[in-house]
């Protein structure tokens, strides 16, 4: 690696380069190129079906699940410098470093505590001790313990759906992601769960890299640090979020930030 | 104002007319069902001891009895159940987790659908061809669960597919997302949330099974049976004994059809009895469905 | 146009008629003491309300609209702006006040010499005080930019002004109540003009979004 590759790794958790995606015969993502910073939160935003969705899911490879998507470009992941879409790359090693919450709290209709430790299941680990470890710690790290320490073997589906949500948080903090991956995870609660979520997203960067999909702007405005504005398929803005909120570069930018949009 | 109150008088005095109809026609399935019971009931009832249960067919009616019926019921219903329920949910699972969407499994599922629609008749000629003259079964337990599960497989594929459609994509994302193999999600999360759909969907085709006459007759199920099948149970090593799968058999429904088909009005009440029995049989198995249906409901809400 | 923009275009409006306001009180308040017509200055102090009034109810208009429509990108600078304006141009009303207050003095007396640098100086710190907000108008950067250029003009003309009345003072004592007077007069509409500059940094800031204020003029390039 040169000097100046280090360098870059130190700041950078993962970087995307000329980006392409299909569904099939259509694109979807259009030639997109973005830096992903080490601990920060970077916000893509805007209208829908600009592929922001599509993007996000690019980095933890579900489109894998589909059958007829295609990638093209690099998505590269650091410090080991993996393409995360190239096709010699299983999805599964993908997902197992890079974890991902939804738009809607979708827990398994299962116990508490069984949602937090699946993943760790996955990998294969059973032994009580680390569990219990693990899962106390992710609950912790998802500001959901001292709601829930005493009902770890409730059914998930008895929590509220903000709780519902950080729970999903915690099972995806339960496998160290190297990457959070974030689809509009507030979309589906009232104001003051989400106000958790977001105070807890900002914590989290501390700890993790996190990108996140938001339909609400103001809510990229108060937990990222950067934002990437995308229009059919394509980035058009990448800046400091204060950059983008205060003086866009891009008109099209001002206008879906003004809400003149279209 | 007048006339918006007009308008609403008839529009509702069309409400009421088809709320009288619906209500009369739910009354005339009802009824028929009721007055079938309660014929069956008068006809049956007296017959009904535990003699009747523990005895063998006889020519006098008042000595014939249900044993080697309900027996042989019992068996087929076991062999049916422990072949249909590995194959039809295996399937299942295959066809909705695994399979692409491509021409051939679309041909598959058009093919299963048919299935589900094929005359039962035409199941026991199938298994006939196949279990008695290519495996040479013989006219045994075997072959007939094994018919029989020919005839139920496509519920119990379908009953499948159907609750594993219910589980909702962002489940099997939710899985994925977190690292899991295709058999990881299965095993952990698509099996057991579609546990009740699934066991709901076995009874209610072993239901429809364990009425079913032409397909057992035409694998050659008897008539008249006055021995019970080898007992699963030995005393000699190792104890356990498979050889009642290839004993001959009759069943409940074979049973009462040999009954009212004589002349005599004692056997005309043991088929009424027998047929209790029988209805009583299916309700029950109707009800277990309904029960786990209830269980799984309360736990898995989407 | 959404009520949002109408409401915006409201608050625009707003700053112009106060913007309108004060210059026509800094023109009254100079030629109150040019033409030594200290009915106009009374009347000049008088009005002086109406301007703080106006400054009230703008700014009260823009903490309004940030918390209700939670502006972004243009329009949370053009309300920042328009918020920061308004106090320089409240000030500038306030000055003219004060020149109306040394008018009236200054007519009291003999008239010291014939004003000739300060209706000069007025007319380049008015015009700043029109330009700044016809670039805001119009969101012409090099208006604002020349605005700030025009600047050293008065600058030096004040300077100008206080030397020739410090030789005043230094002739003939008797003149040093006066020639002070006067001296204020001249630093009332320099700070005009420096009110102005800063209007026009906030107008640039509200077209470009880059800040300006507190760098030297080749970094303002």
């Amino acid at each position: 690696m040169s000097e100046m590759s280090i360098a870059i790794s130190e700041k950078l958790k993962s970087e995307v380069k000329n980006l392409n995606f299909y569904y099939g015969a259509v694109q979807a993502l259009k030639n997109i190129s973005l830096p992903i910073e080490r601990r920060k939160v970077t916000a893509l935003i805007g209208p829908s079906g600009c592929g922001k969705t599509t993007f996000l899911r690019c980095f933890n490879r579900m489109h894998d699940l589909y059958p007829g998507n295609r990638y093209e470009g690099e998505i590269i992941l650091y410090p080991d410098n993996i393409n995360i879409i190239s096709t010699e790359i299983d999805p599964i090693e993908i997902r197992m470093q890079i974890s991902m919450v939804f738009q809607k709290p979708n827990p398994f209709p299962k116990s508490i505590y069984e949602n937090v430790a699946y993943g760790l299941r996955v990998r294969g680990i059973n032994n009580k001790q680390i569990l219990n470890e693990r899962v106390e710690k992710s609950l912790r790290g998802a500001a959901l313990w001292e709601e829930v320490k005493d009902r770890l073997h409730d059914l998930a589906f008895e929590l509220s759906g903000g709780q519902q949500q950080r729970l999903c948080i915690a099972r995806a903090l339960a496998t160290d992601p190297r990457i959070l991956l974030f689809d509009e995870p507030t979309s589906a609660l009232d104001p003051t769960a989400t106000s958790k979520i977001e105070e807890l997203i900002i914590e989290l960067k501390n700890e993790v890299t996190i990108i996140i999909v938001t339909h609400n702007m103001q809510q990229a405005a108060r937990v990222s640090d950067s934002t990437a504005f995308m229009y059919l398929g394509e980035i058009i803005e990448f800046d400091r979020t204060e950059k983008i909120f205060t003086a866009p570069t891009k008109k099209l930018t001002e206008e879906y930030i003004t809400g003149r949009f279209g | 104002m007048k006339d918006i109150k007009r308008r609403i008088a008839i529009s509702k005095y069309w409400d009421y007319t088809f709320a009288t109809i619906g209500l009369l026609s739910s009354f005339v399935g009802l009824a028929l069902l009721l007055t079938l019971f309660l014929d069956l009931f008068i006809d049956g009832f007296p017959r009904l001891s535990y003699k009747f249960f523990t005895s063998f067919p006889s020519r006098f009616p008042e000595n014939a009895g249900i044993l080697s019926a309900w027996v042989g019921t019992v068996l087929v219903m076991i062999v049916t159940a422990l072949a249909a329920i590995p194959l039809g949910v295996a399937a299942g699972i295959y066809l909705e987790e695994y399979a692409g969407k491509n021409l051939f499994t679309n041909i598959i599922e058009i093919n299963i659908a048919n299935l589900a629609g094929i005359p039962s008749i035409i199941y026991g000629l199938l298994a006939l061809g196949l279990f008695v003259y290519f495996f040479k079964f013989g006219e045994s337990i075997l072959t007939g669960g094994l018919a029989l599960t020919l005839l139920i497989l496509p519920v119990v594929i379908m009953a499948t597919r159907e609750a594993i459609r219910a589980i909702p994509n962002s489940i099997r994302e939710a899985s994925y997302a977190l690292g899991a193999t295709k058999w990881q999600t299965v095993r952990w999360h698509i099996l057991p949330y579609s546990t009740g759909g699934i066991l709901t969907g076995i009874i209610i085709g072993l239901s429809r099974a364990i009425g079913e006459t032409a397909p057992l007759i035409t694998v050659g199920a008897l008539t008249f049976i006055a021995f019970l099948p080898t007992s699963p149970l030995s005393s000699d090593f190792p104890f356990i004994s498979f050889r009642w799968l290839l004993d001959p058999f009759t069943v409940m429904p074979i049973q009462l059809f040999n009954w009212v088909s004589r002349p005599q009005k004692g056997f005309h009440m043991n088929a009424a009895a027998a047929g209790i029995v029988l209805m009583v049989m299916t309700l029950v198995m109707n009800g277990i469905a309904i029960y786990i249906r209830y269980r799984f409901r309360k736990k898995i809400k989407w | 146009m959404t009520v949002f923009e109408k409401e915006l275009g409201e608050l625009k409006e707003k700053i112009l008629r106060m913007g309108a306001v004060v210059e026509a009180a800094i023109r009254d308040a100079v030629a109150s003491l040019v033409e030594r017509d200290s009915d106009l200055a009374r009347k000049v102090i008088e009005n002086d309300h109406k301007i703080n009034a106006l400054d009230v109810e703008i700014d009260e208009e823009c903490i309004r609209l940030i918390a209700i429509r939670q502006p972004r990108a243009r329009d949370l600078r053009f309300i920042t702006t328009a918020m920061k304006i308004t106090t320089d141009l409240e000030r500038m009303g306030d000055l003219a006040e004060d020149i109306a207050e040394r008018a009236i003095e200054l007519n009291e007396e003999p008239i010291l010499k014939p004003y000739i640098d300060i209706p000069r100086m007025t007319e380049i710190a008015r015009g700043m005080v029109r330009d700044a907000l016809d670039a805001l108008v119009k969101g012409d950067t090099e208006l604002a930019m020349d605005v700030i250029k025009r600047d050293d003009e008065v600058d030096m003309l004040n300077v100008q002004v206080f030397n020739e009345l410090l030789f005043f003072m230094i002739q003939d004592p008797s003149t040093v109540s006066r020639a002070t007077r006067i001296t204020y007069v001249s630093k009332y509409i320099e700070r005009i003009a420096d009110h102005a500059t800063n209007v026009a940094e906030m107008v640039i800031y509200n077209i470009e979004g880059k800040m300006i204020r507190h760098l030297t003029p080749s970094q303002k390039q």
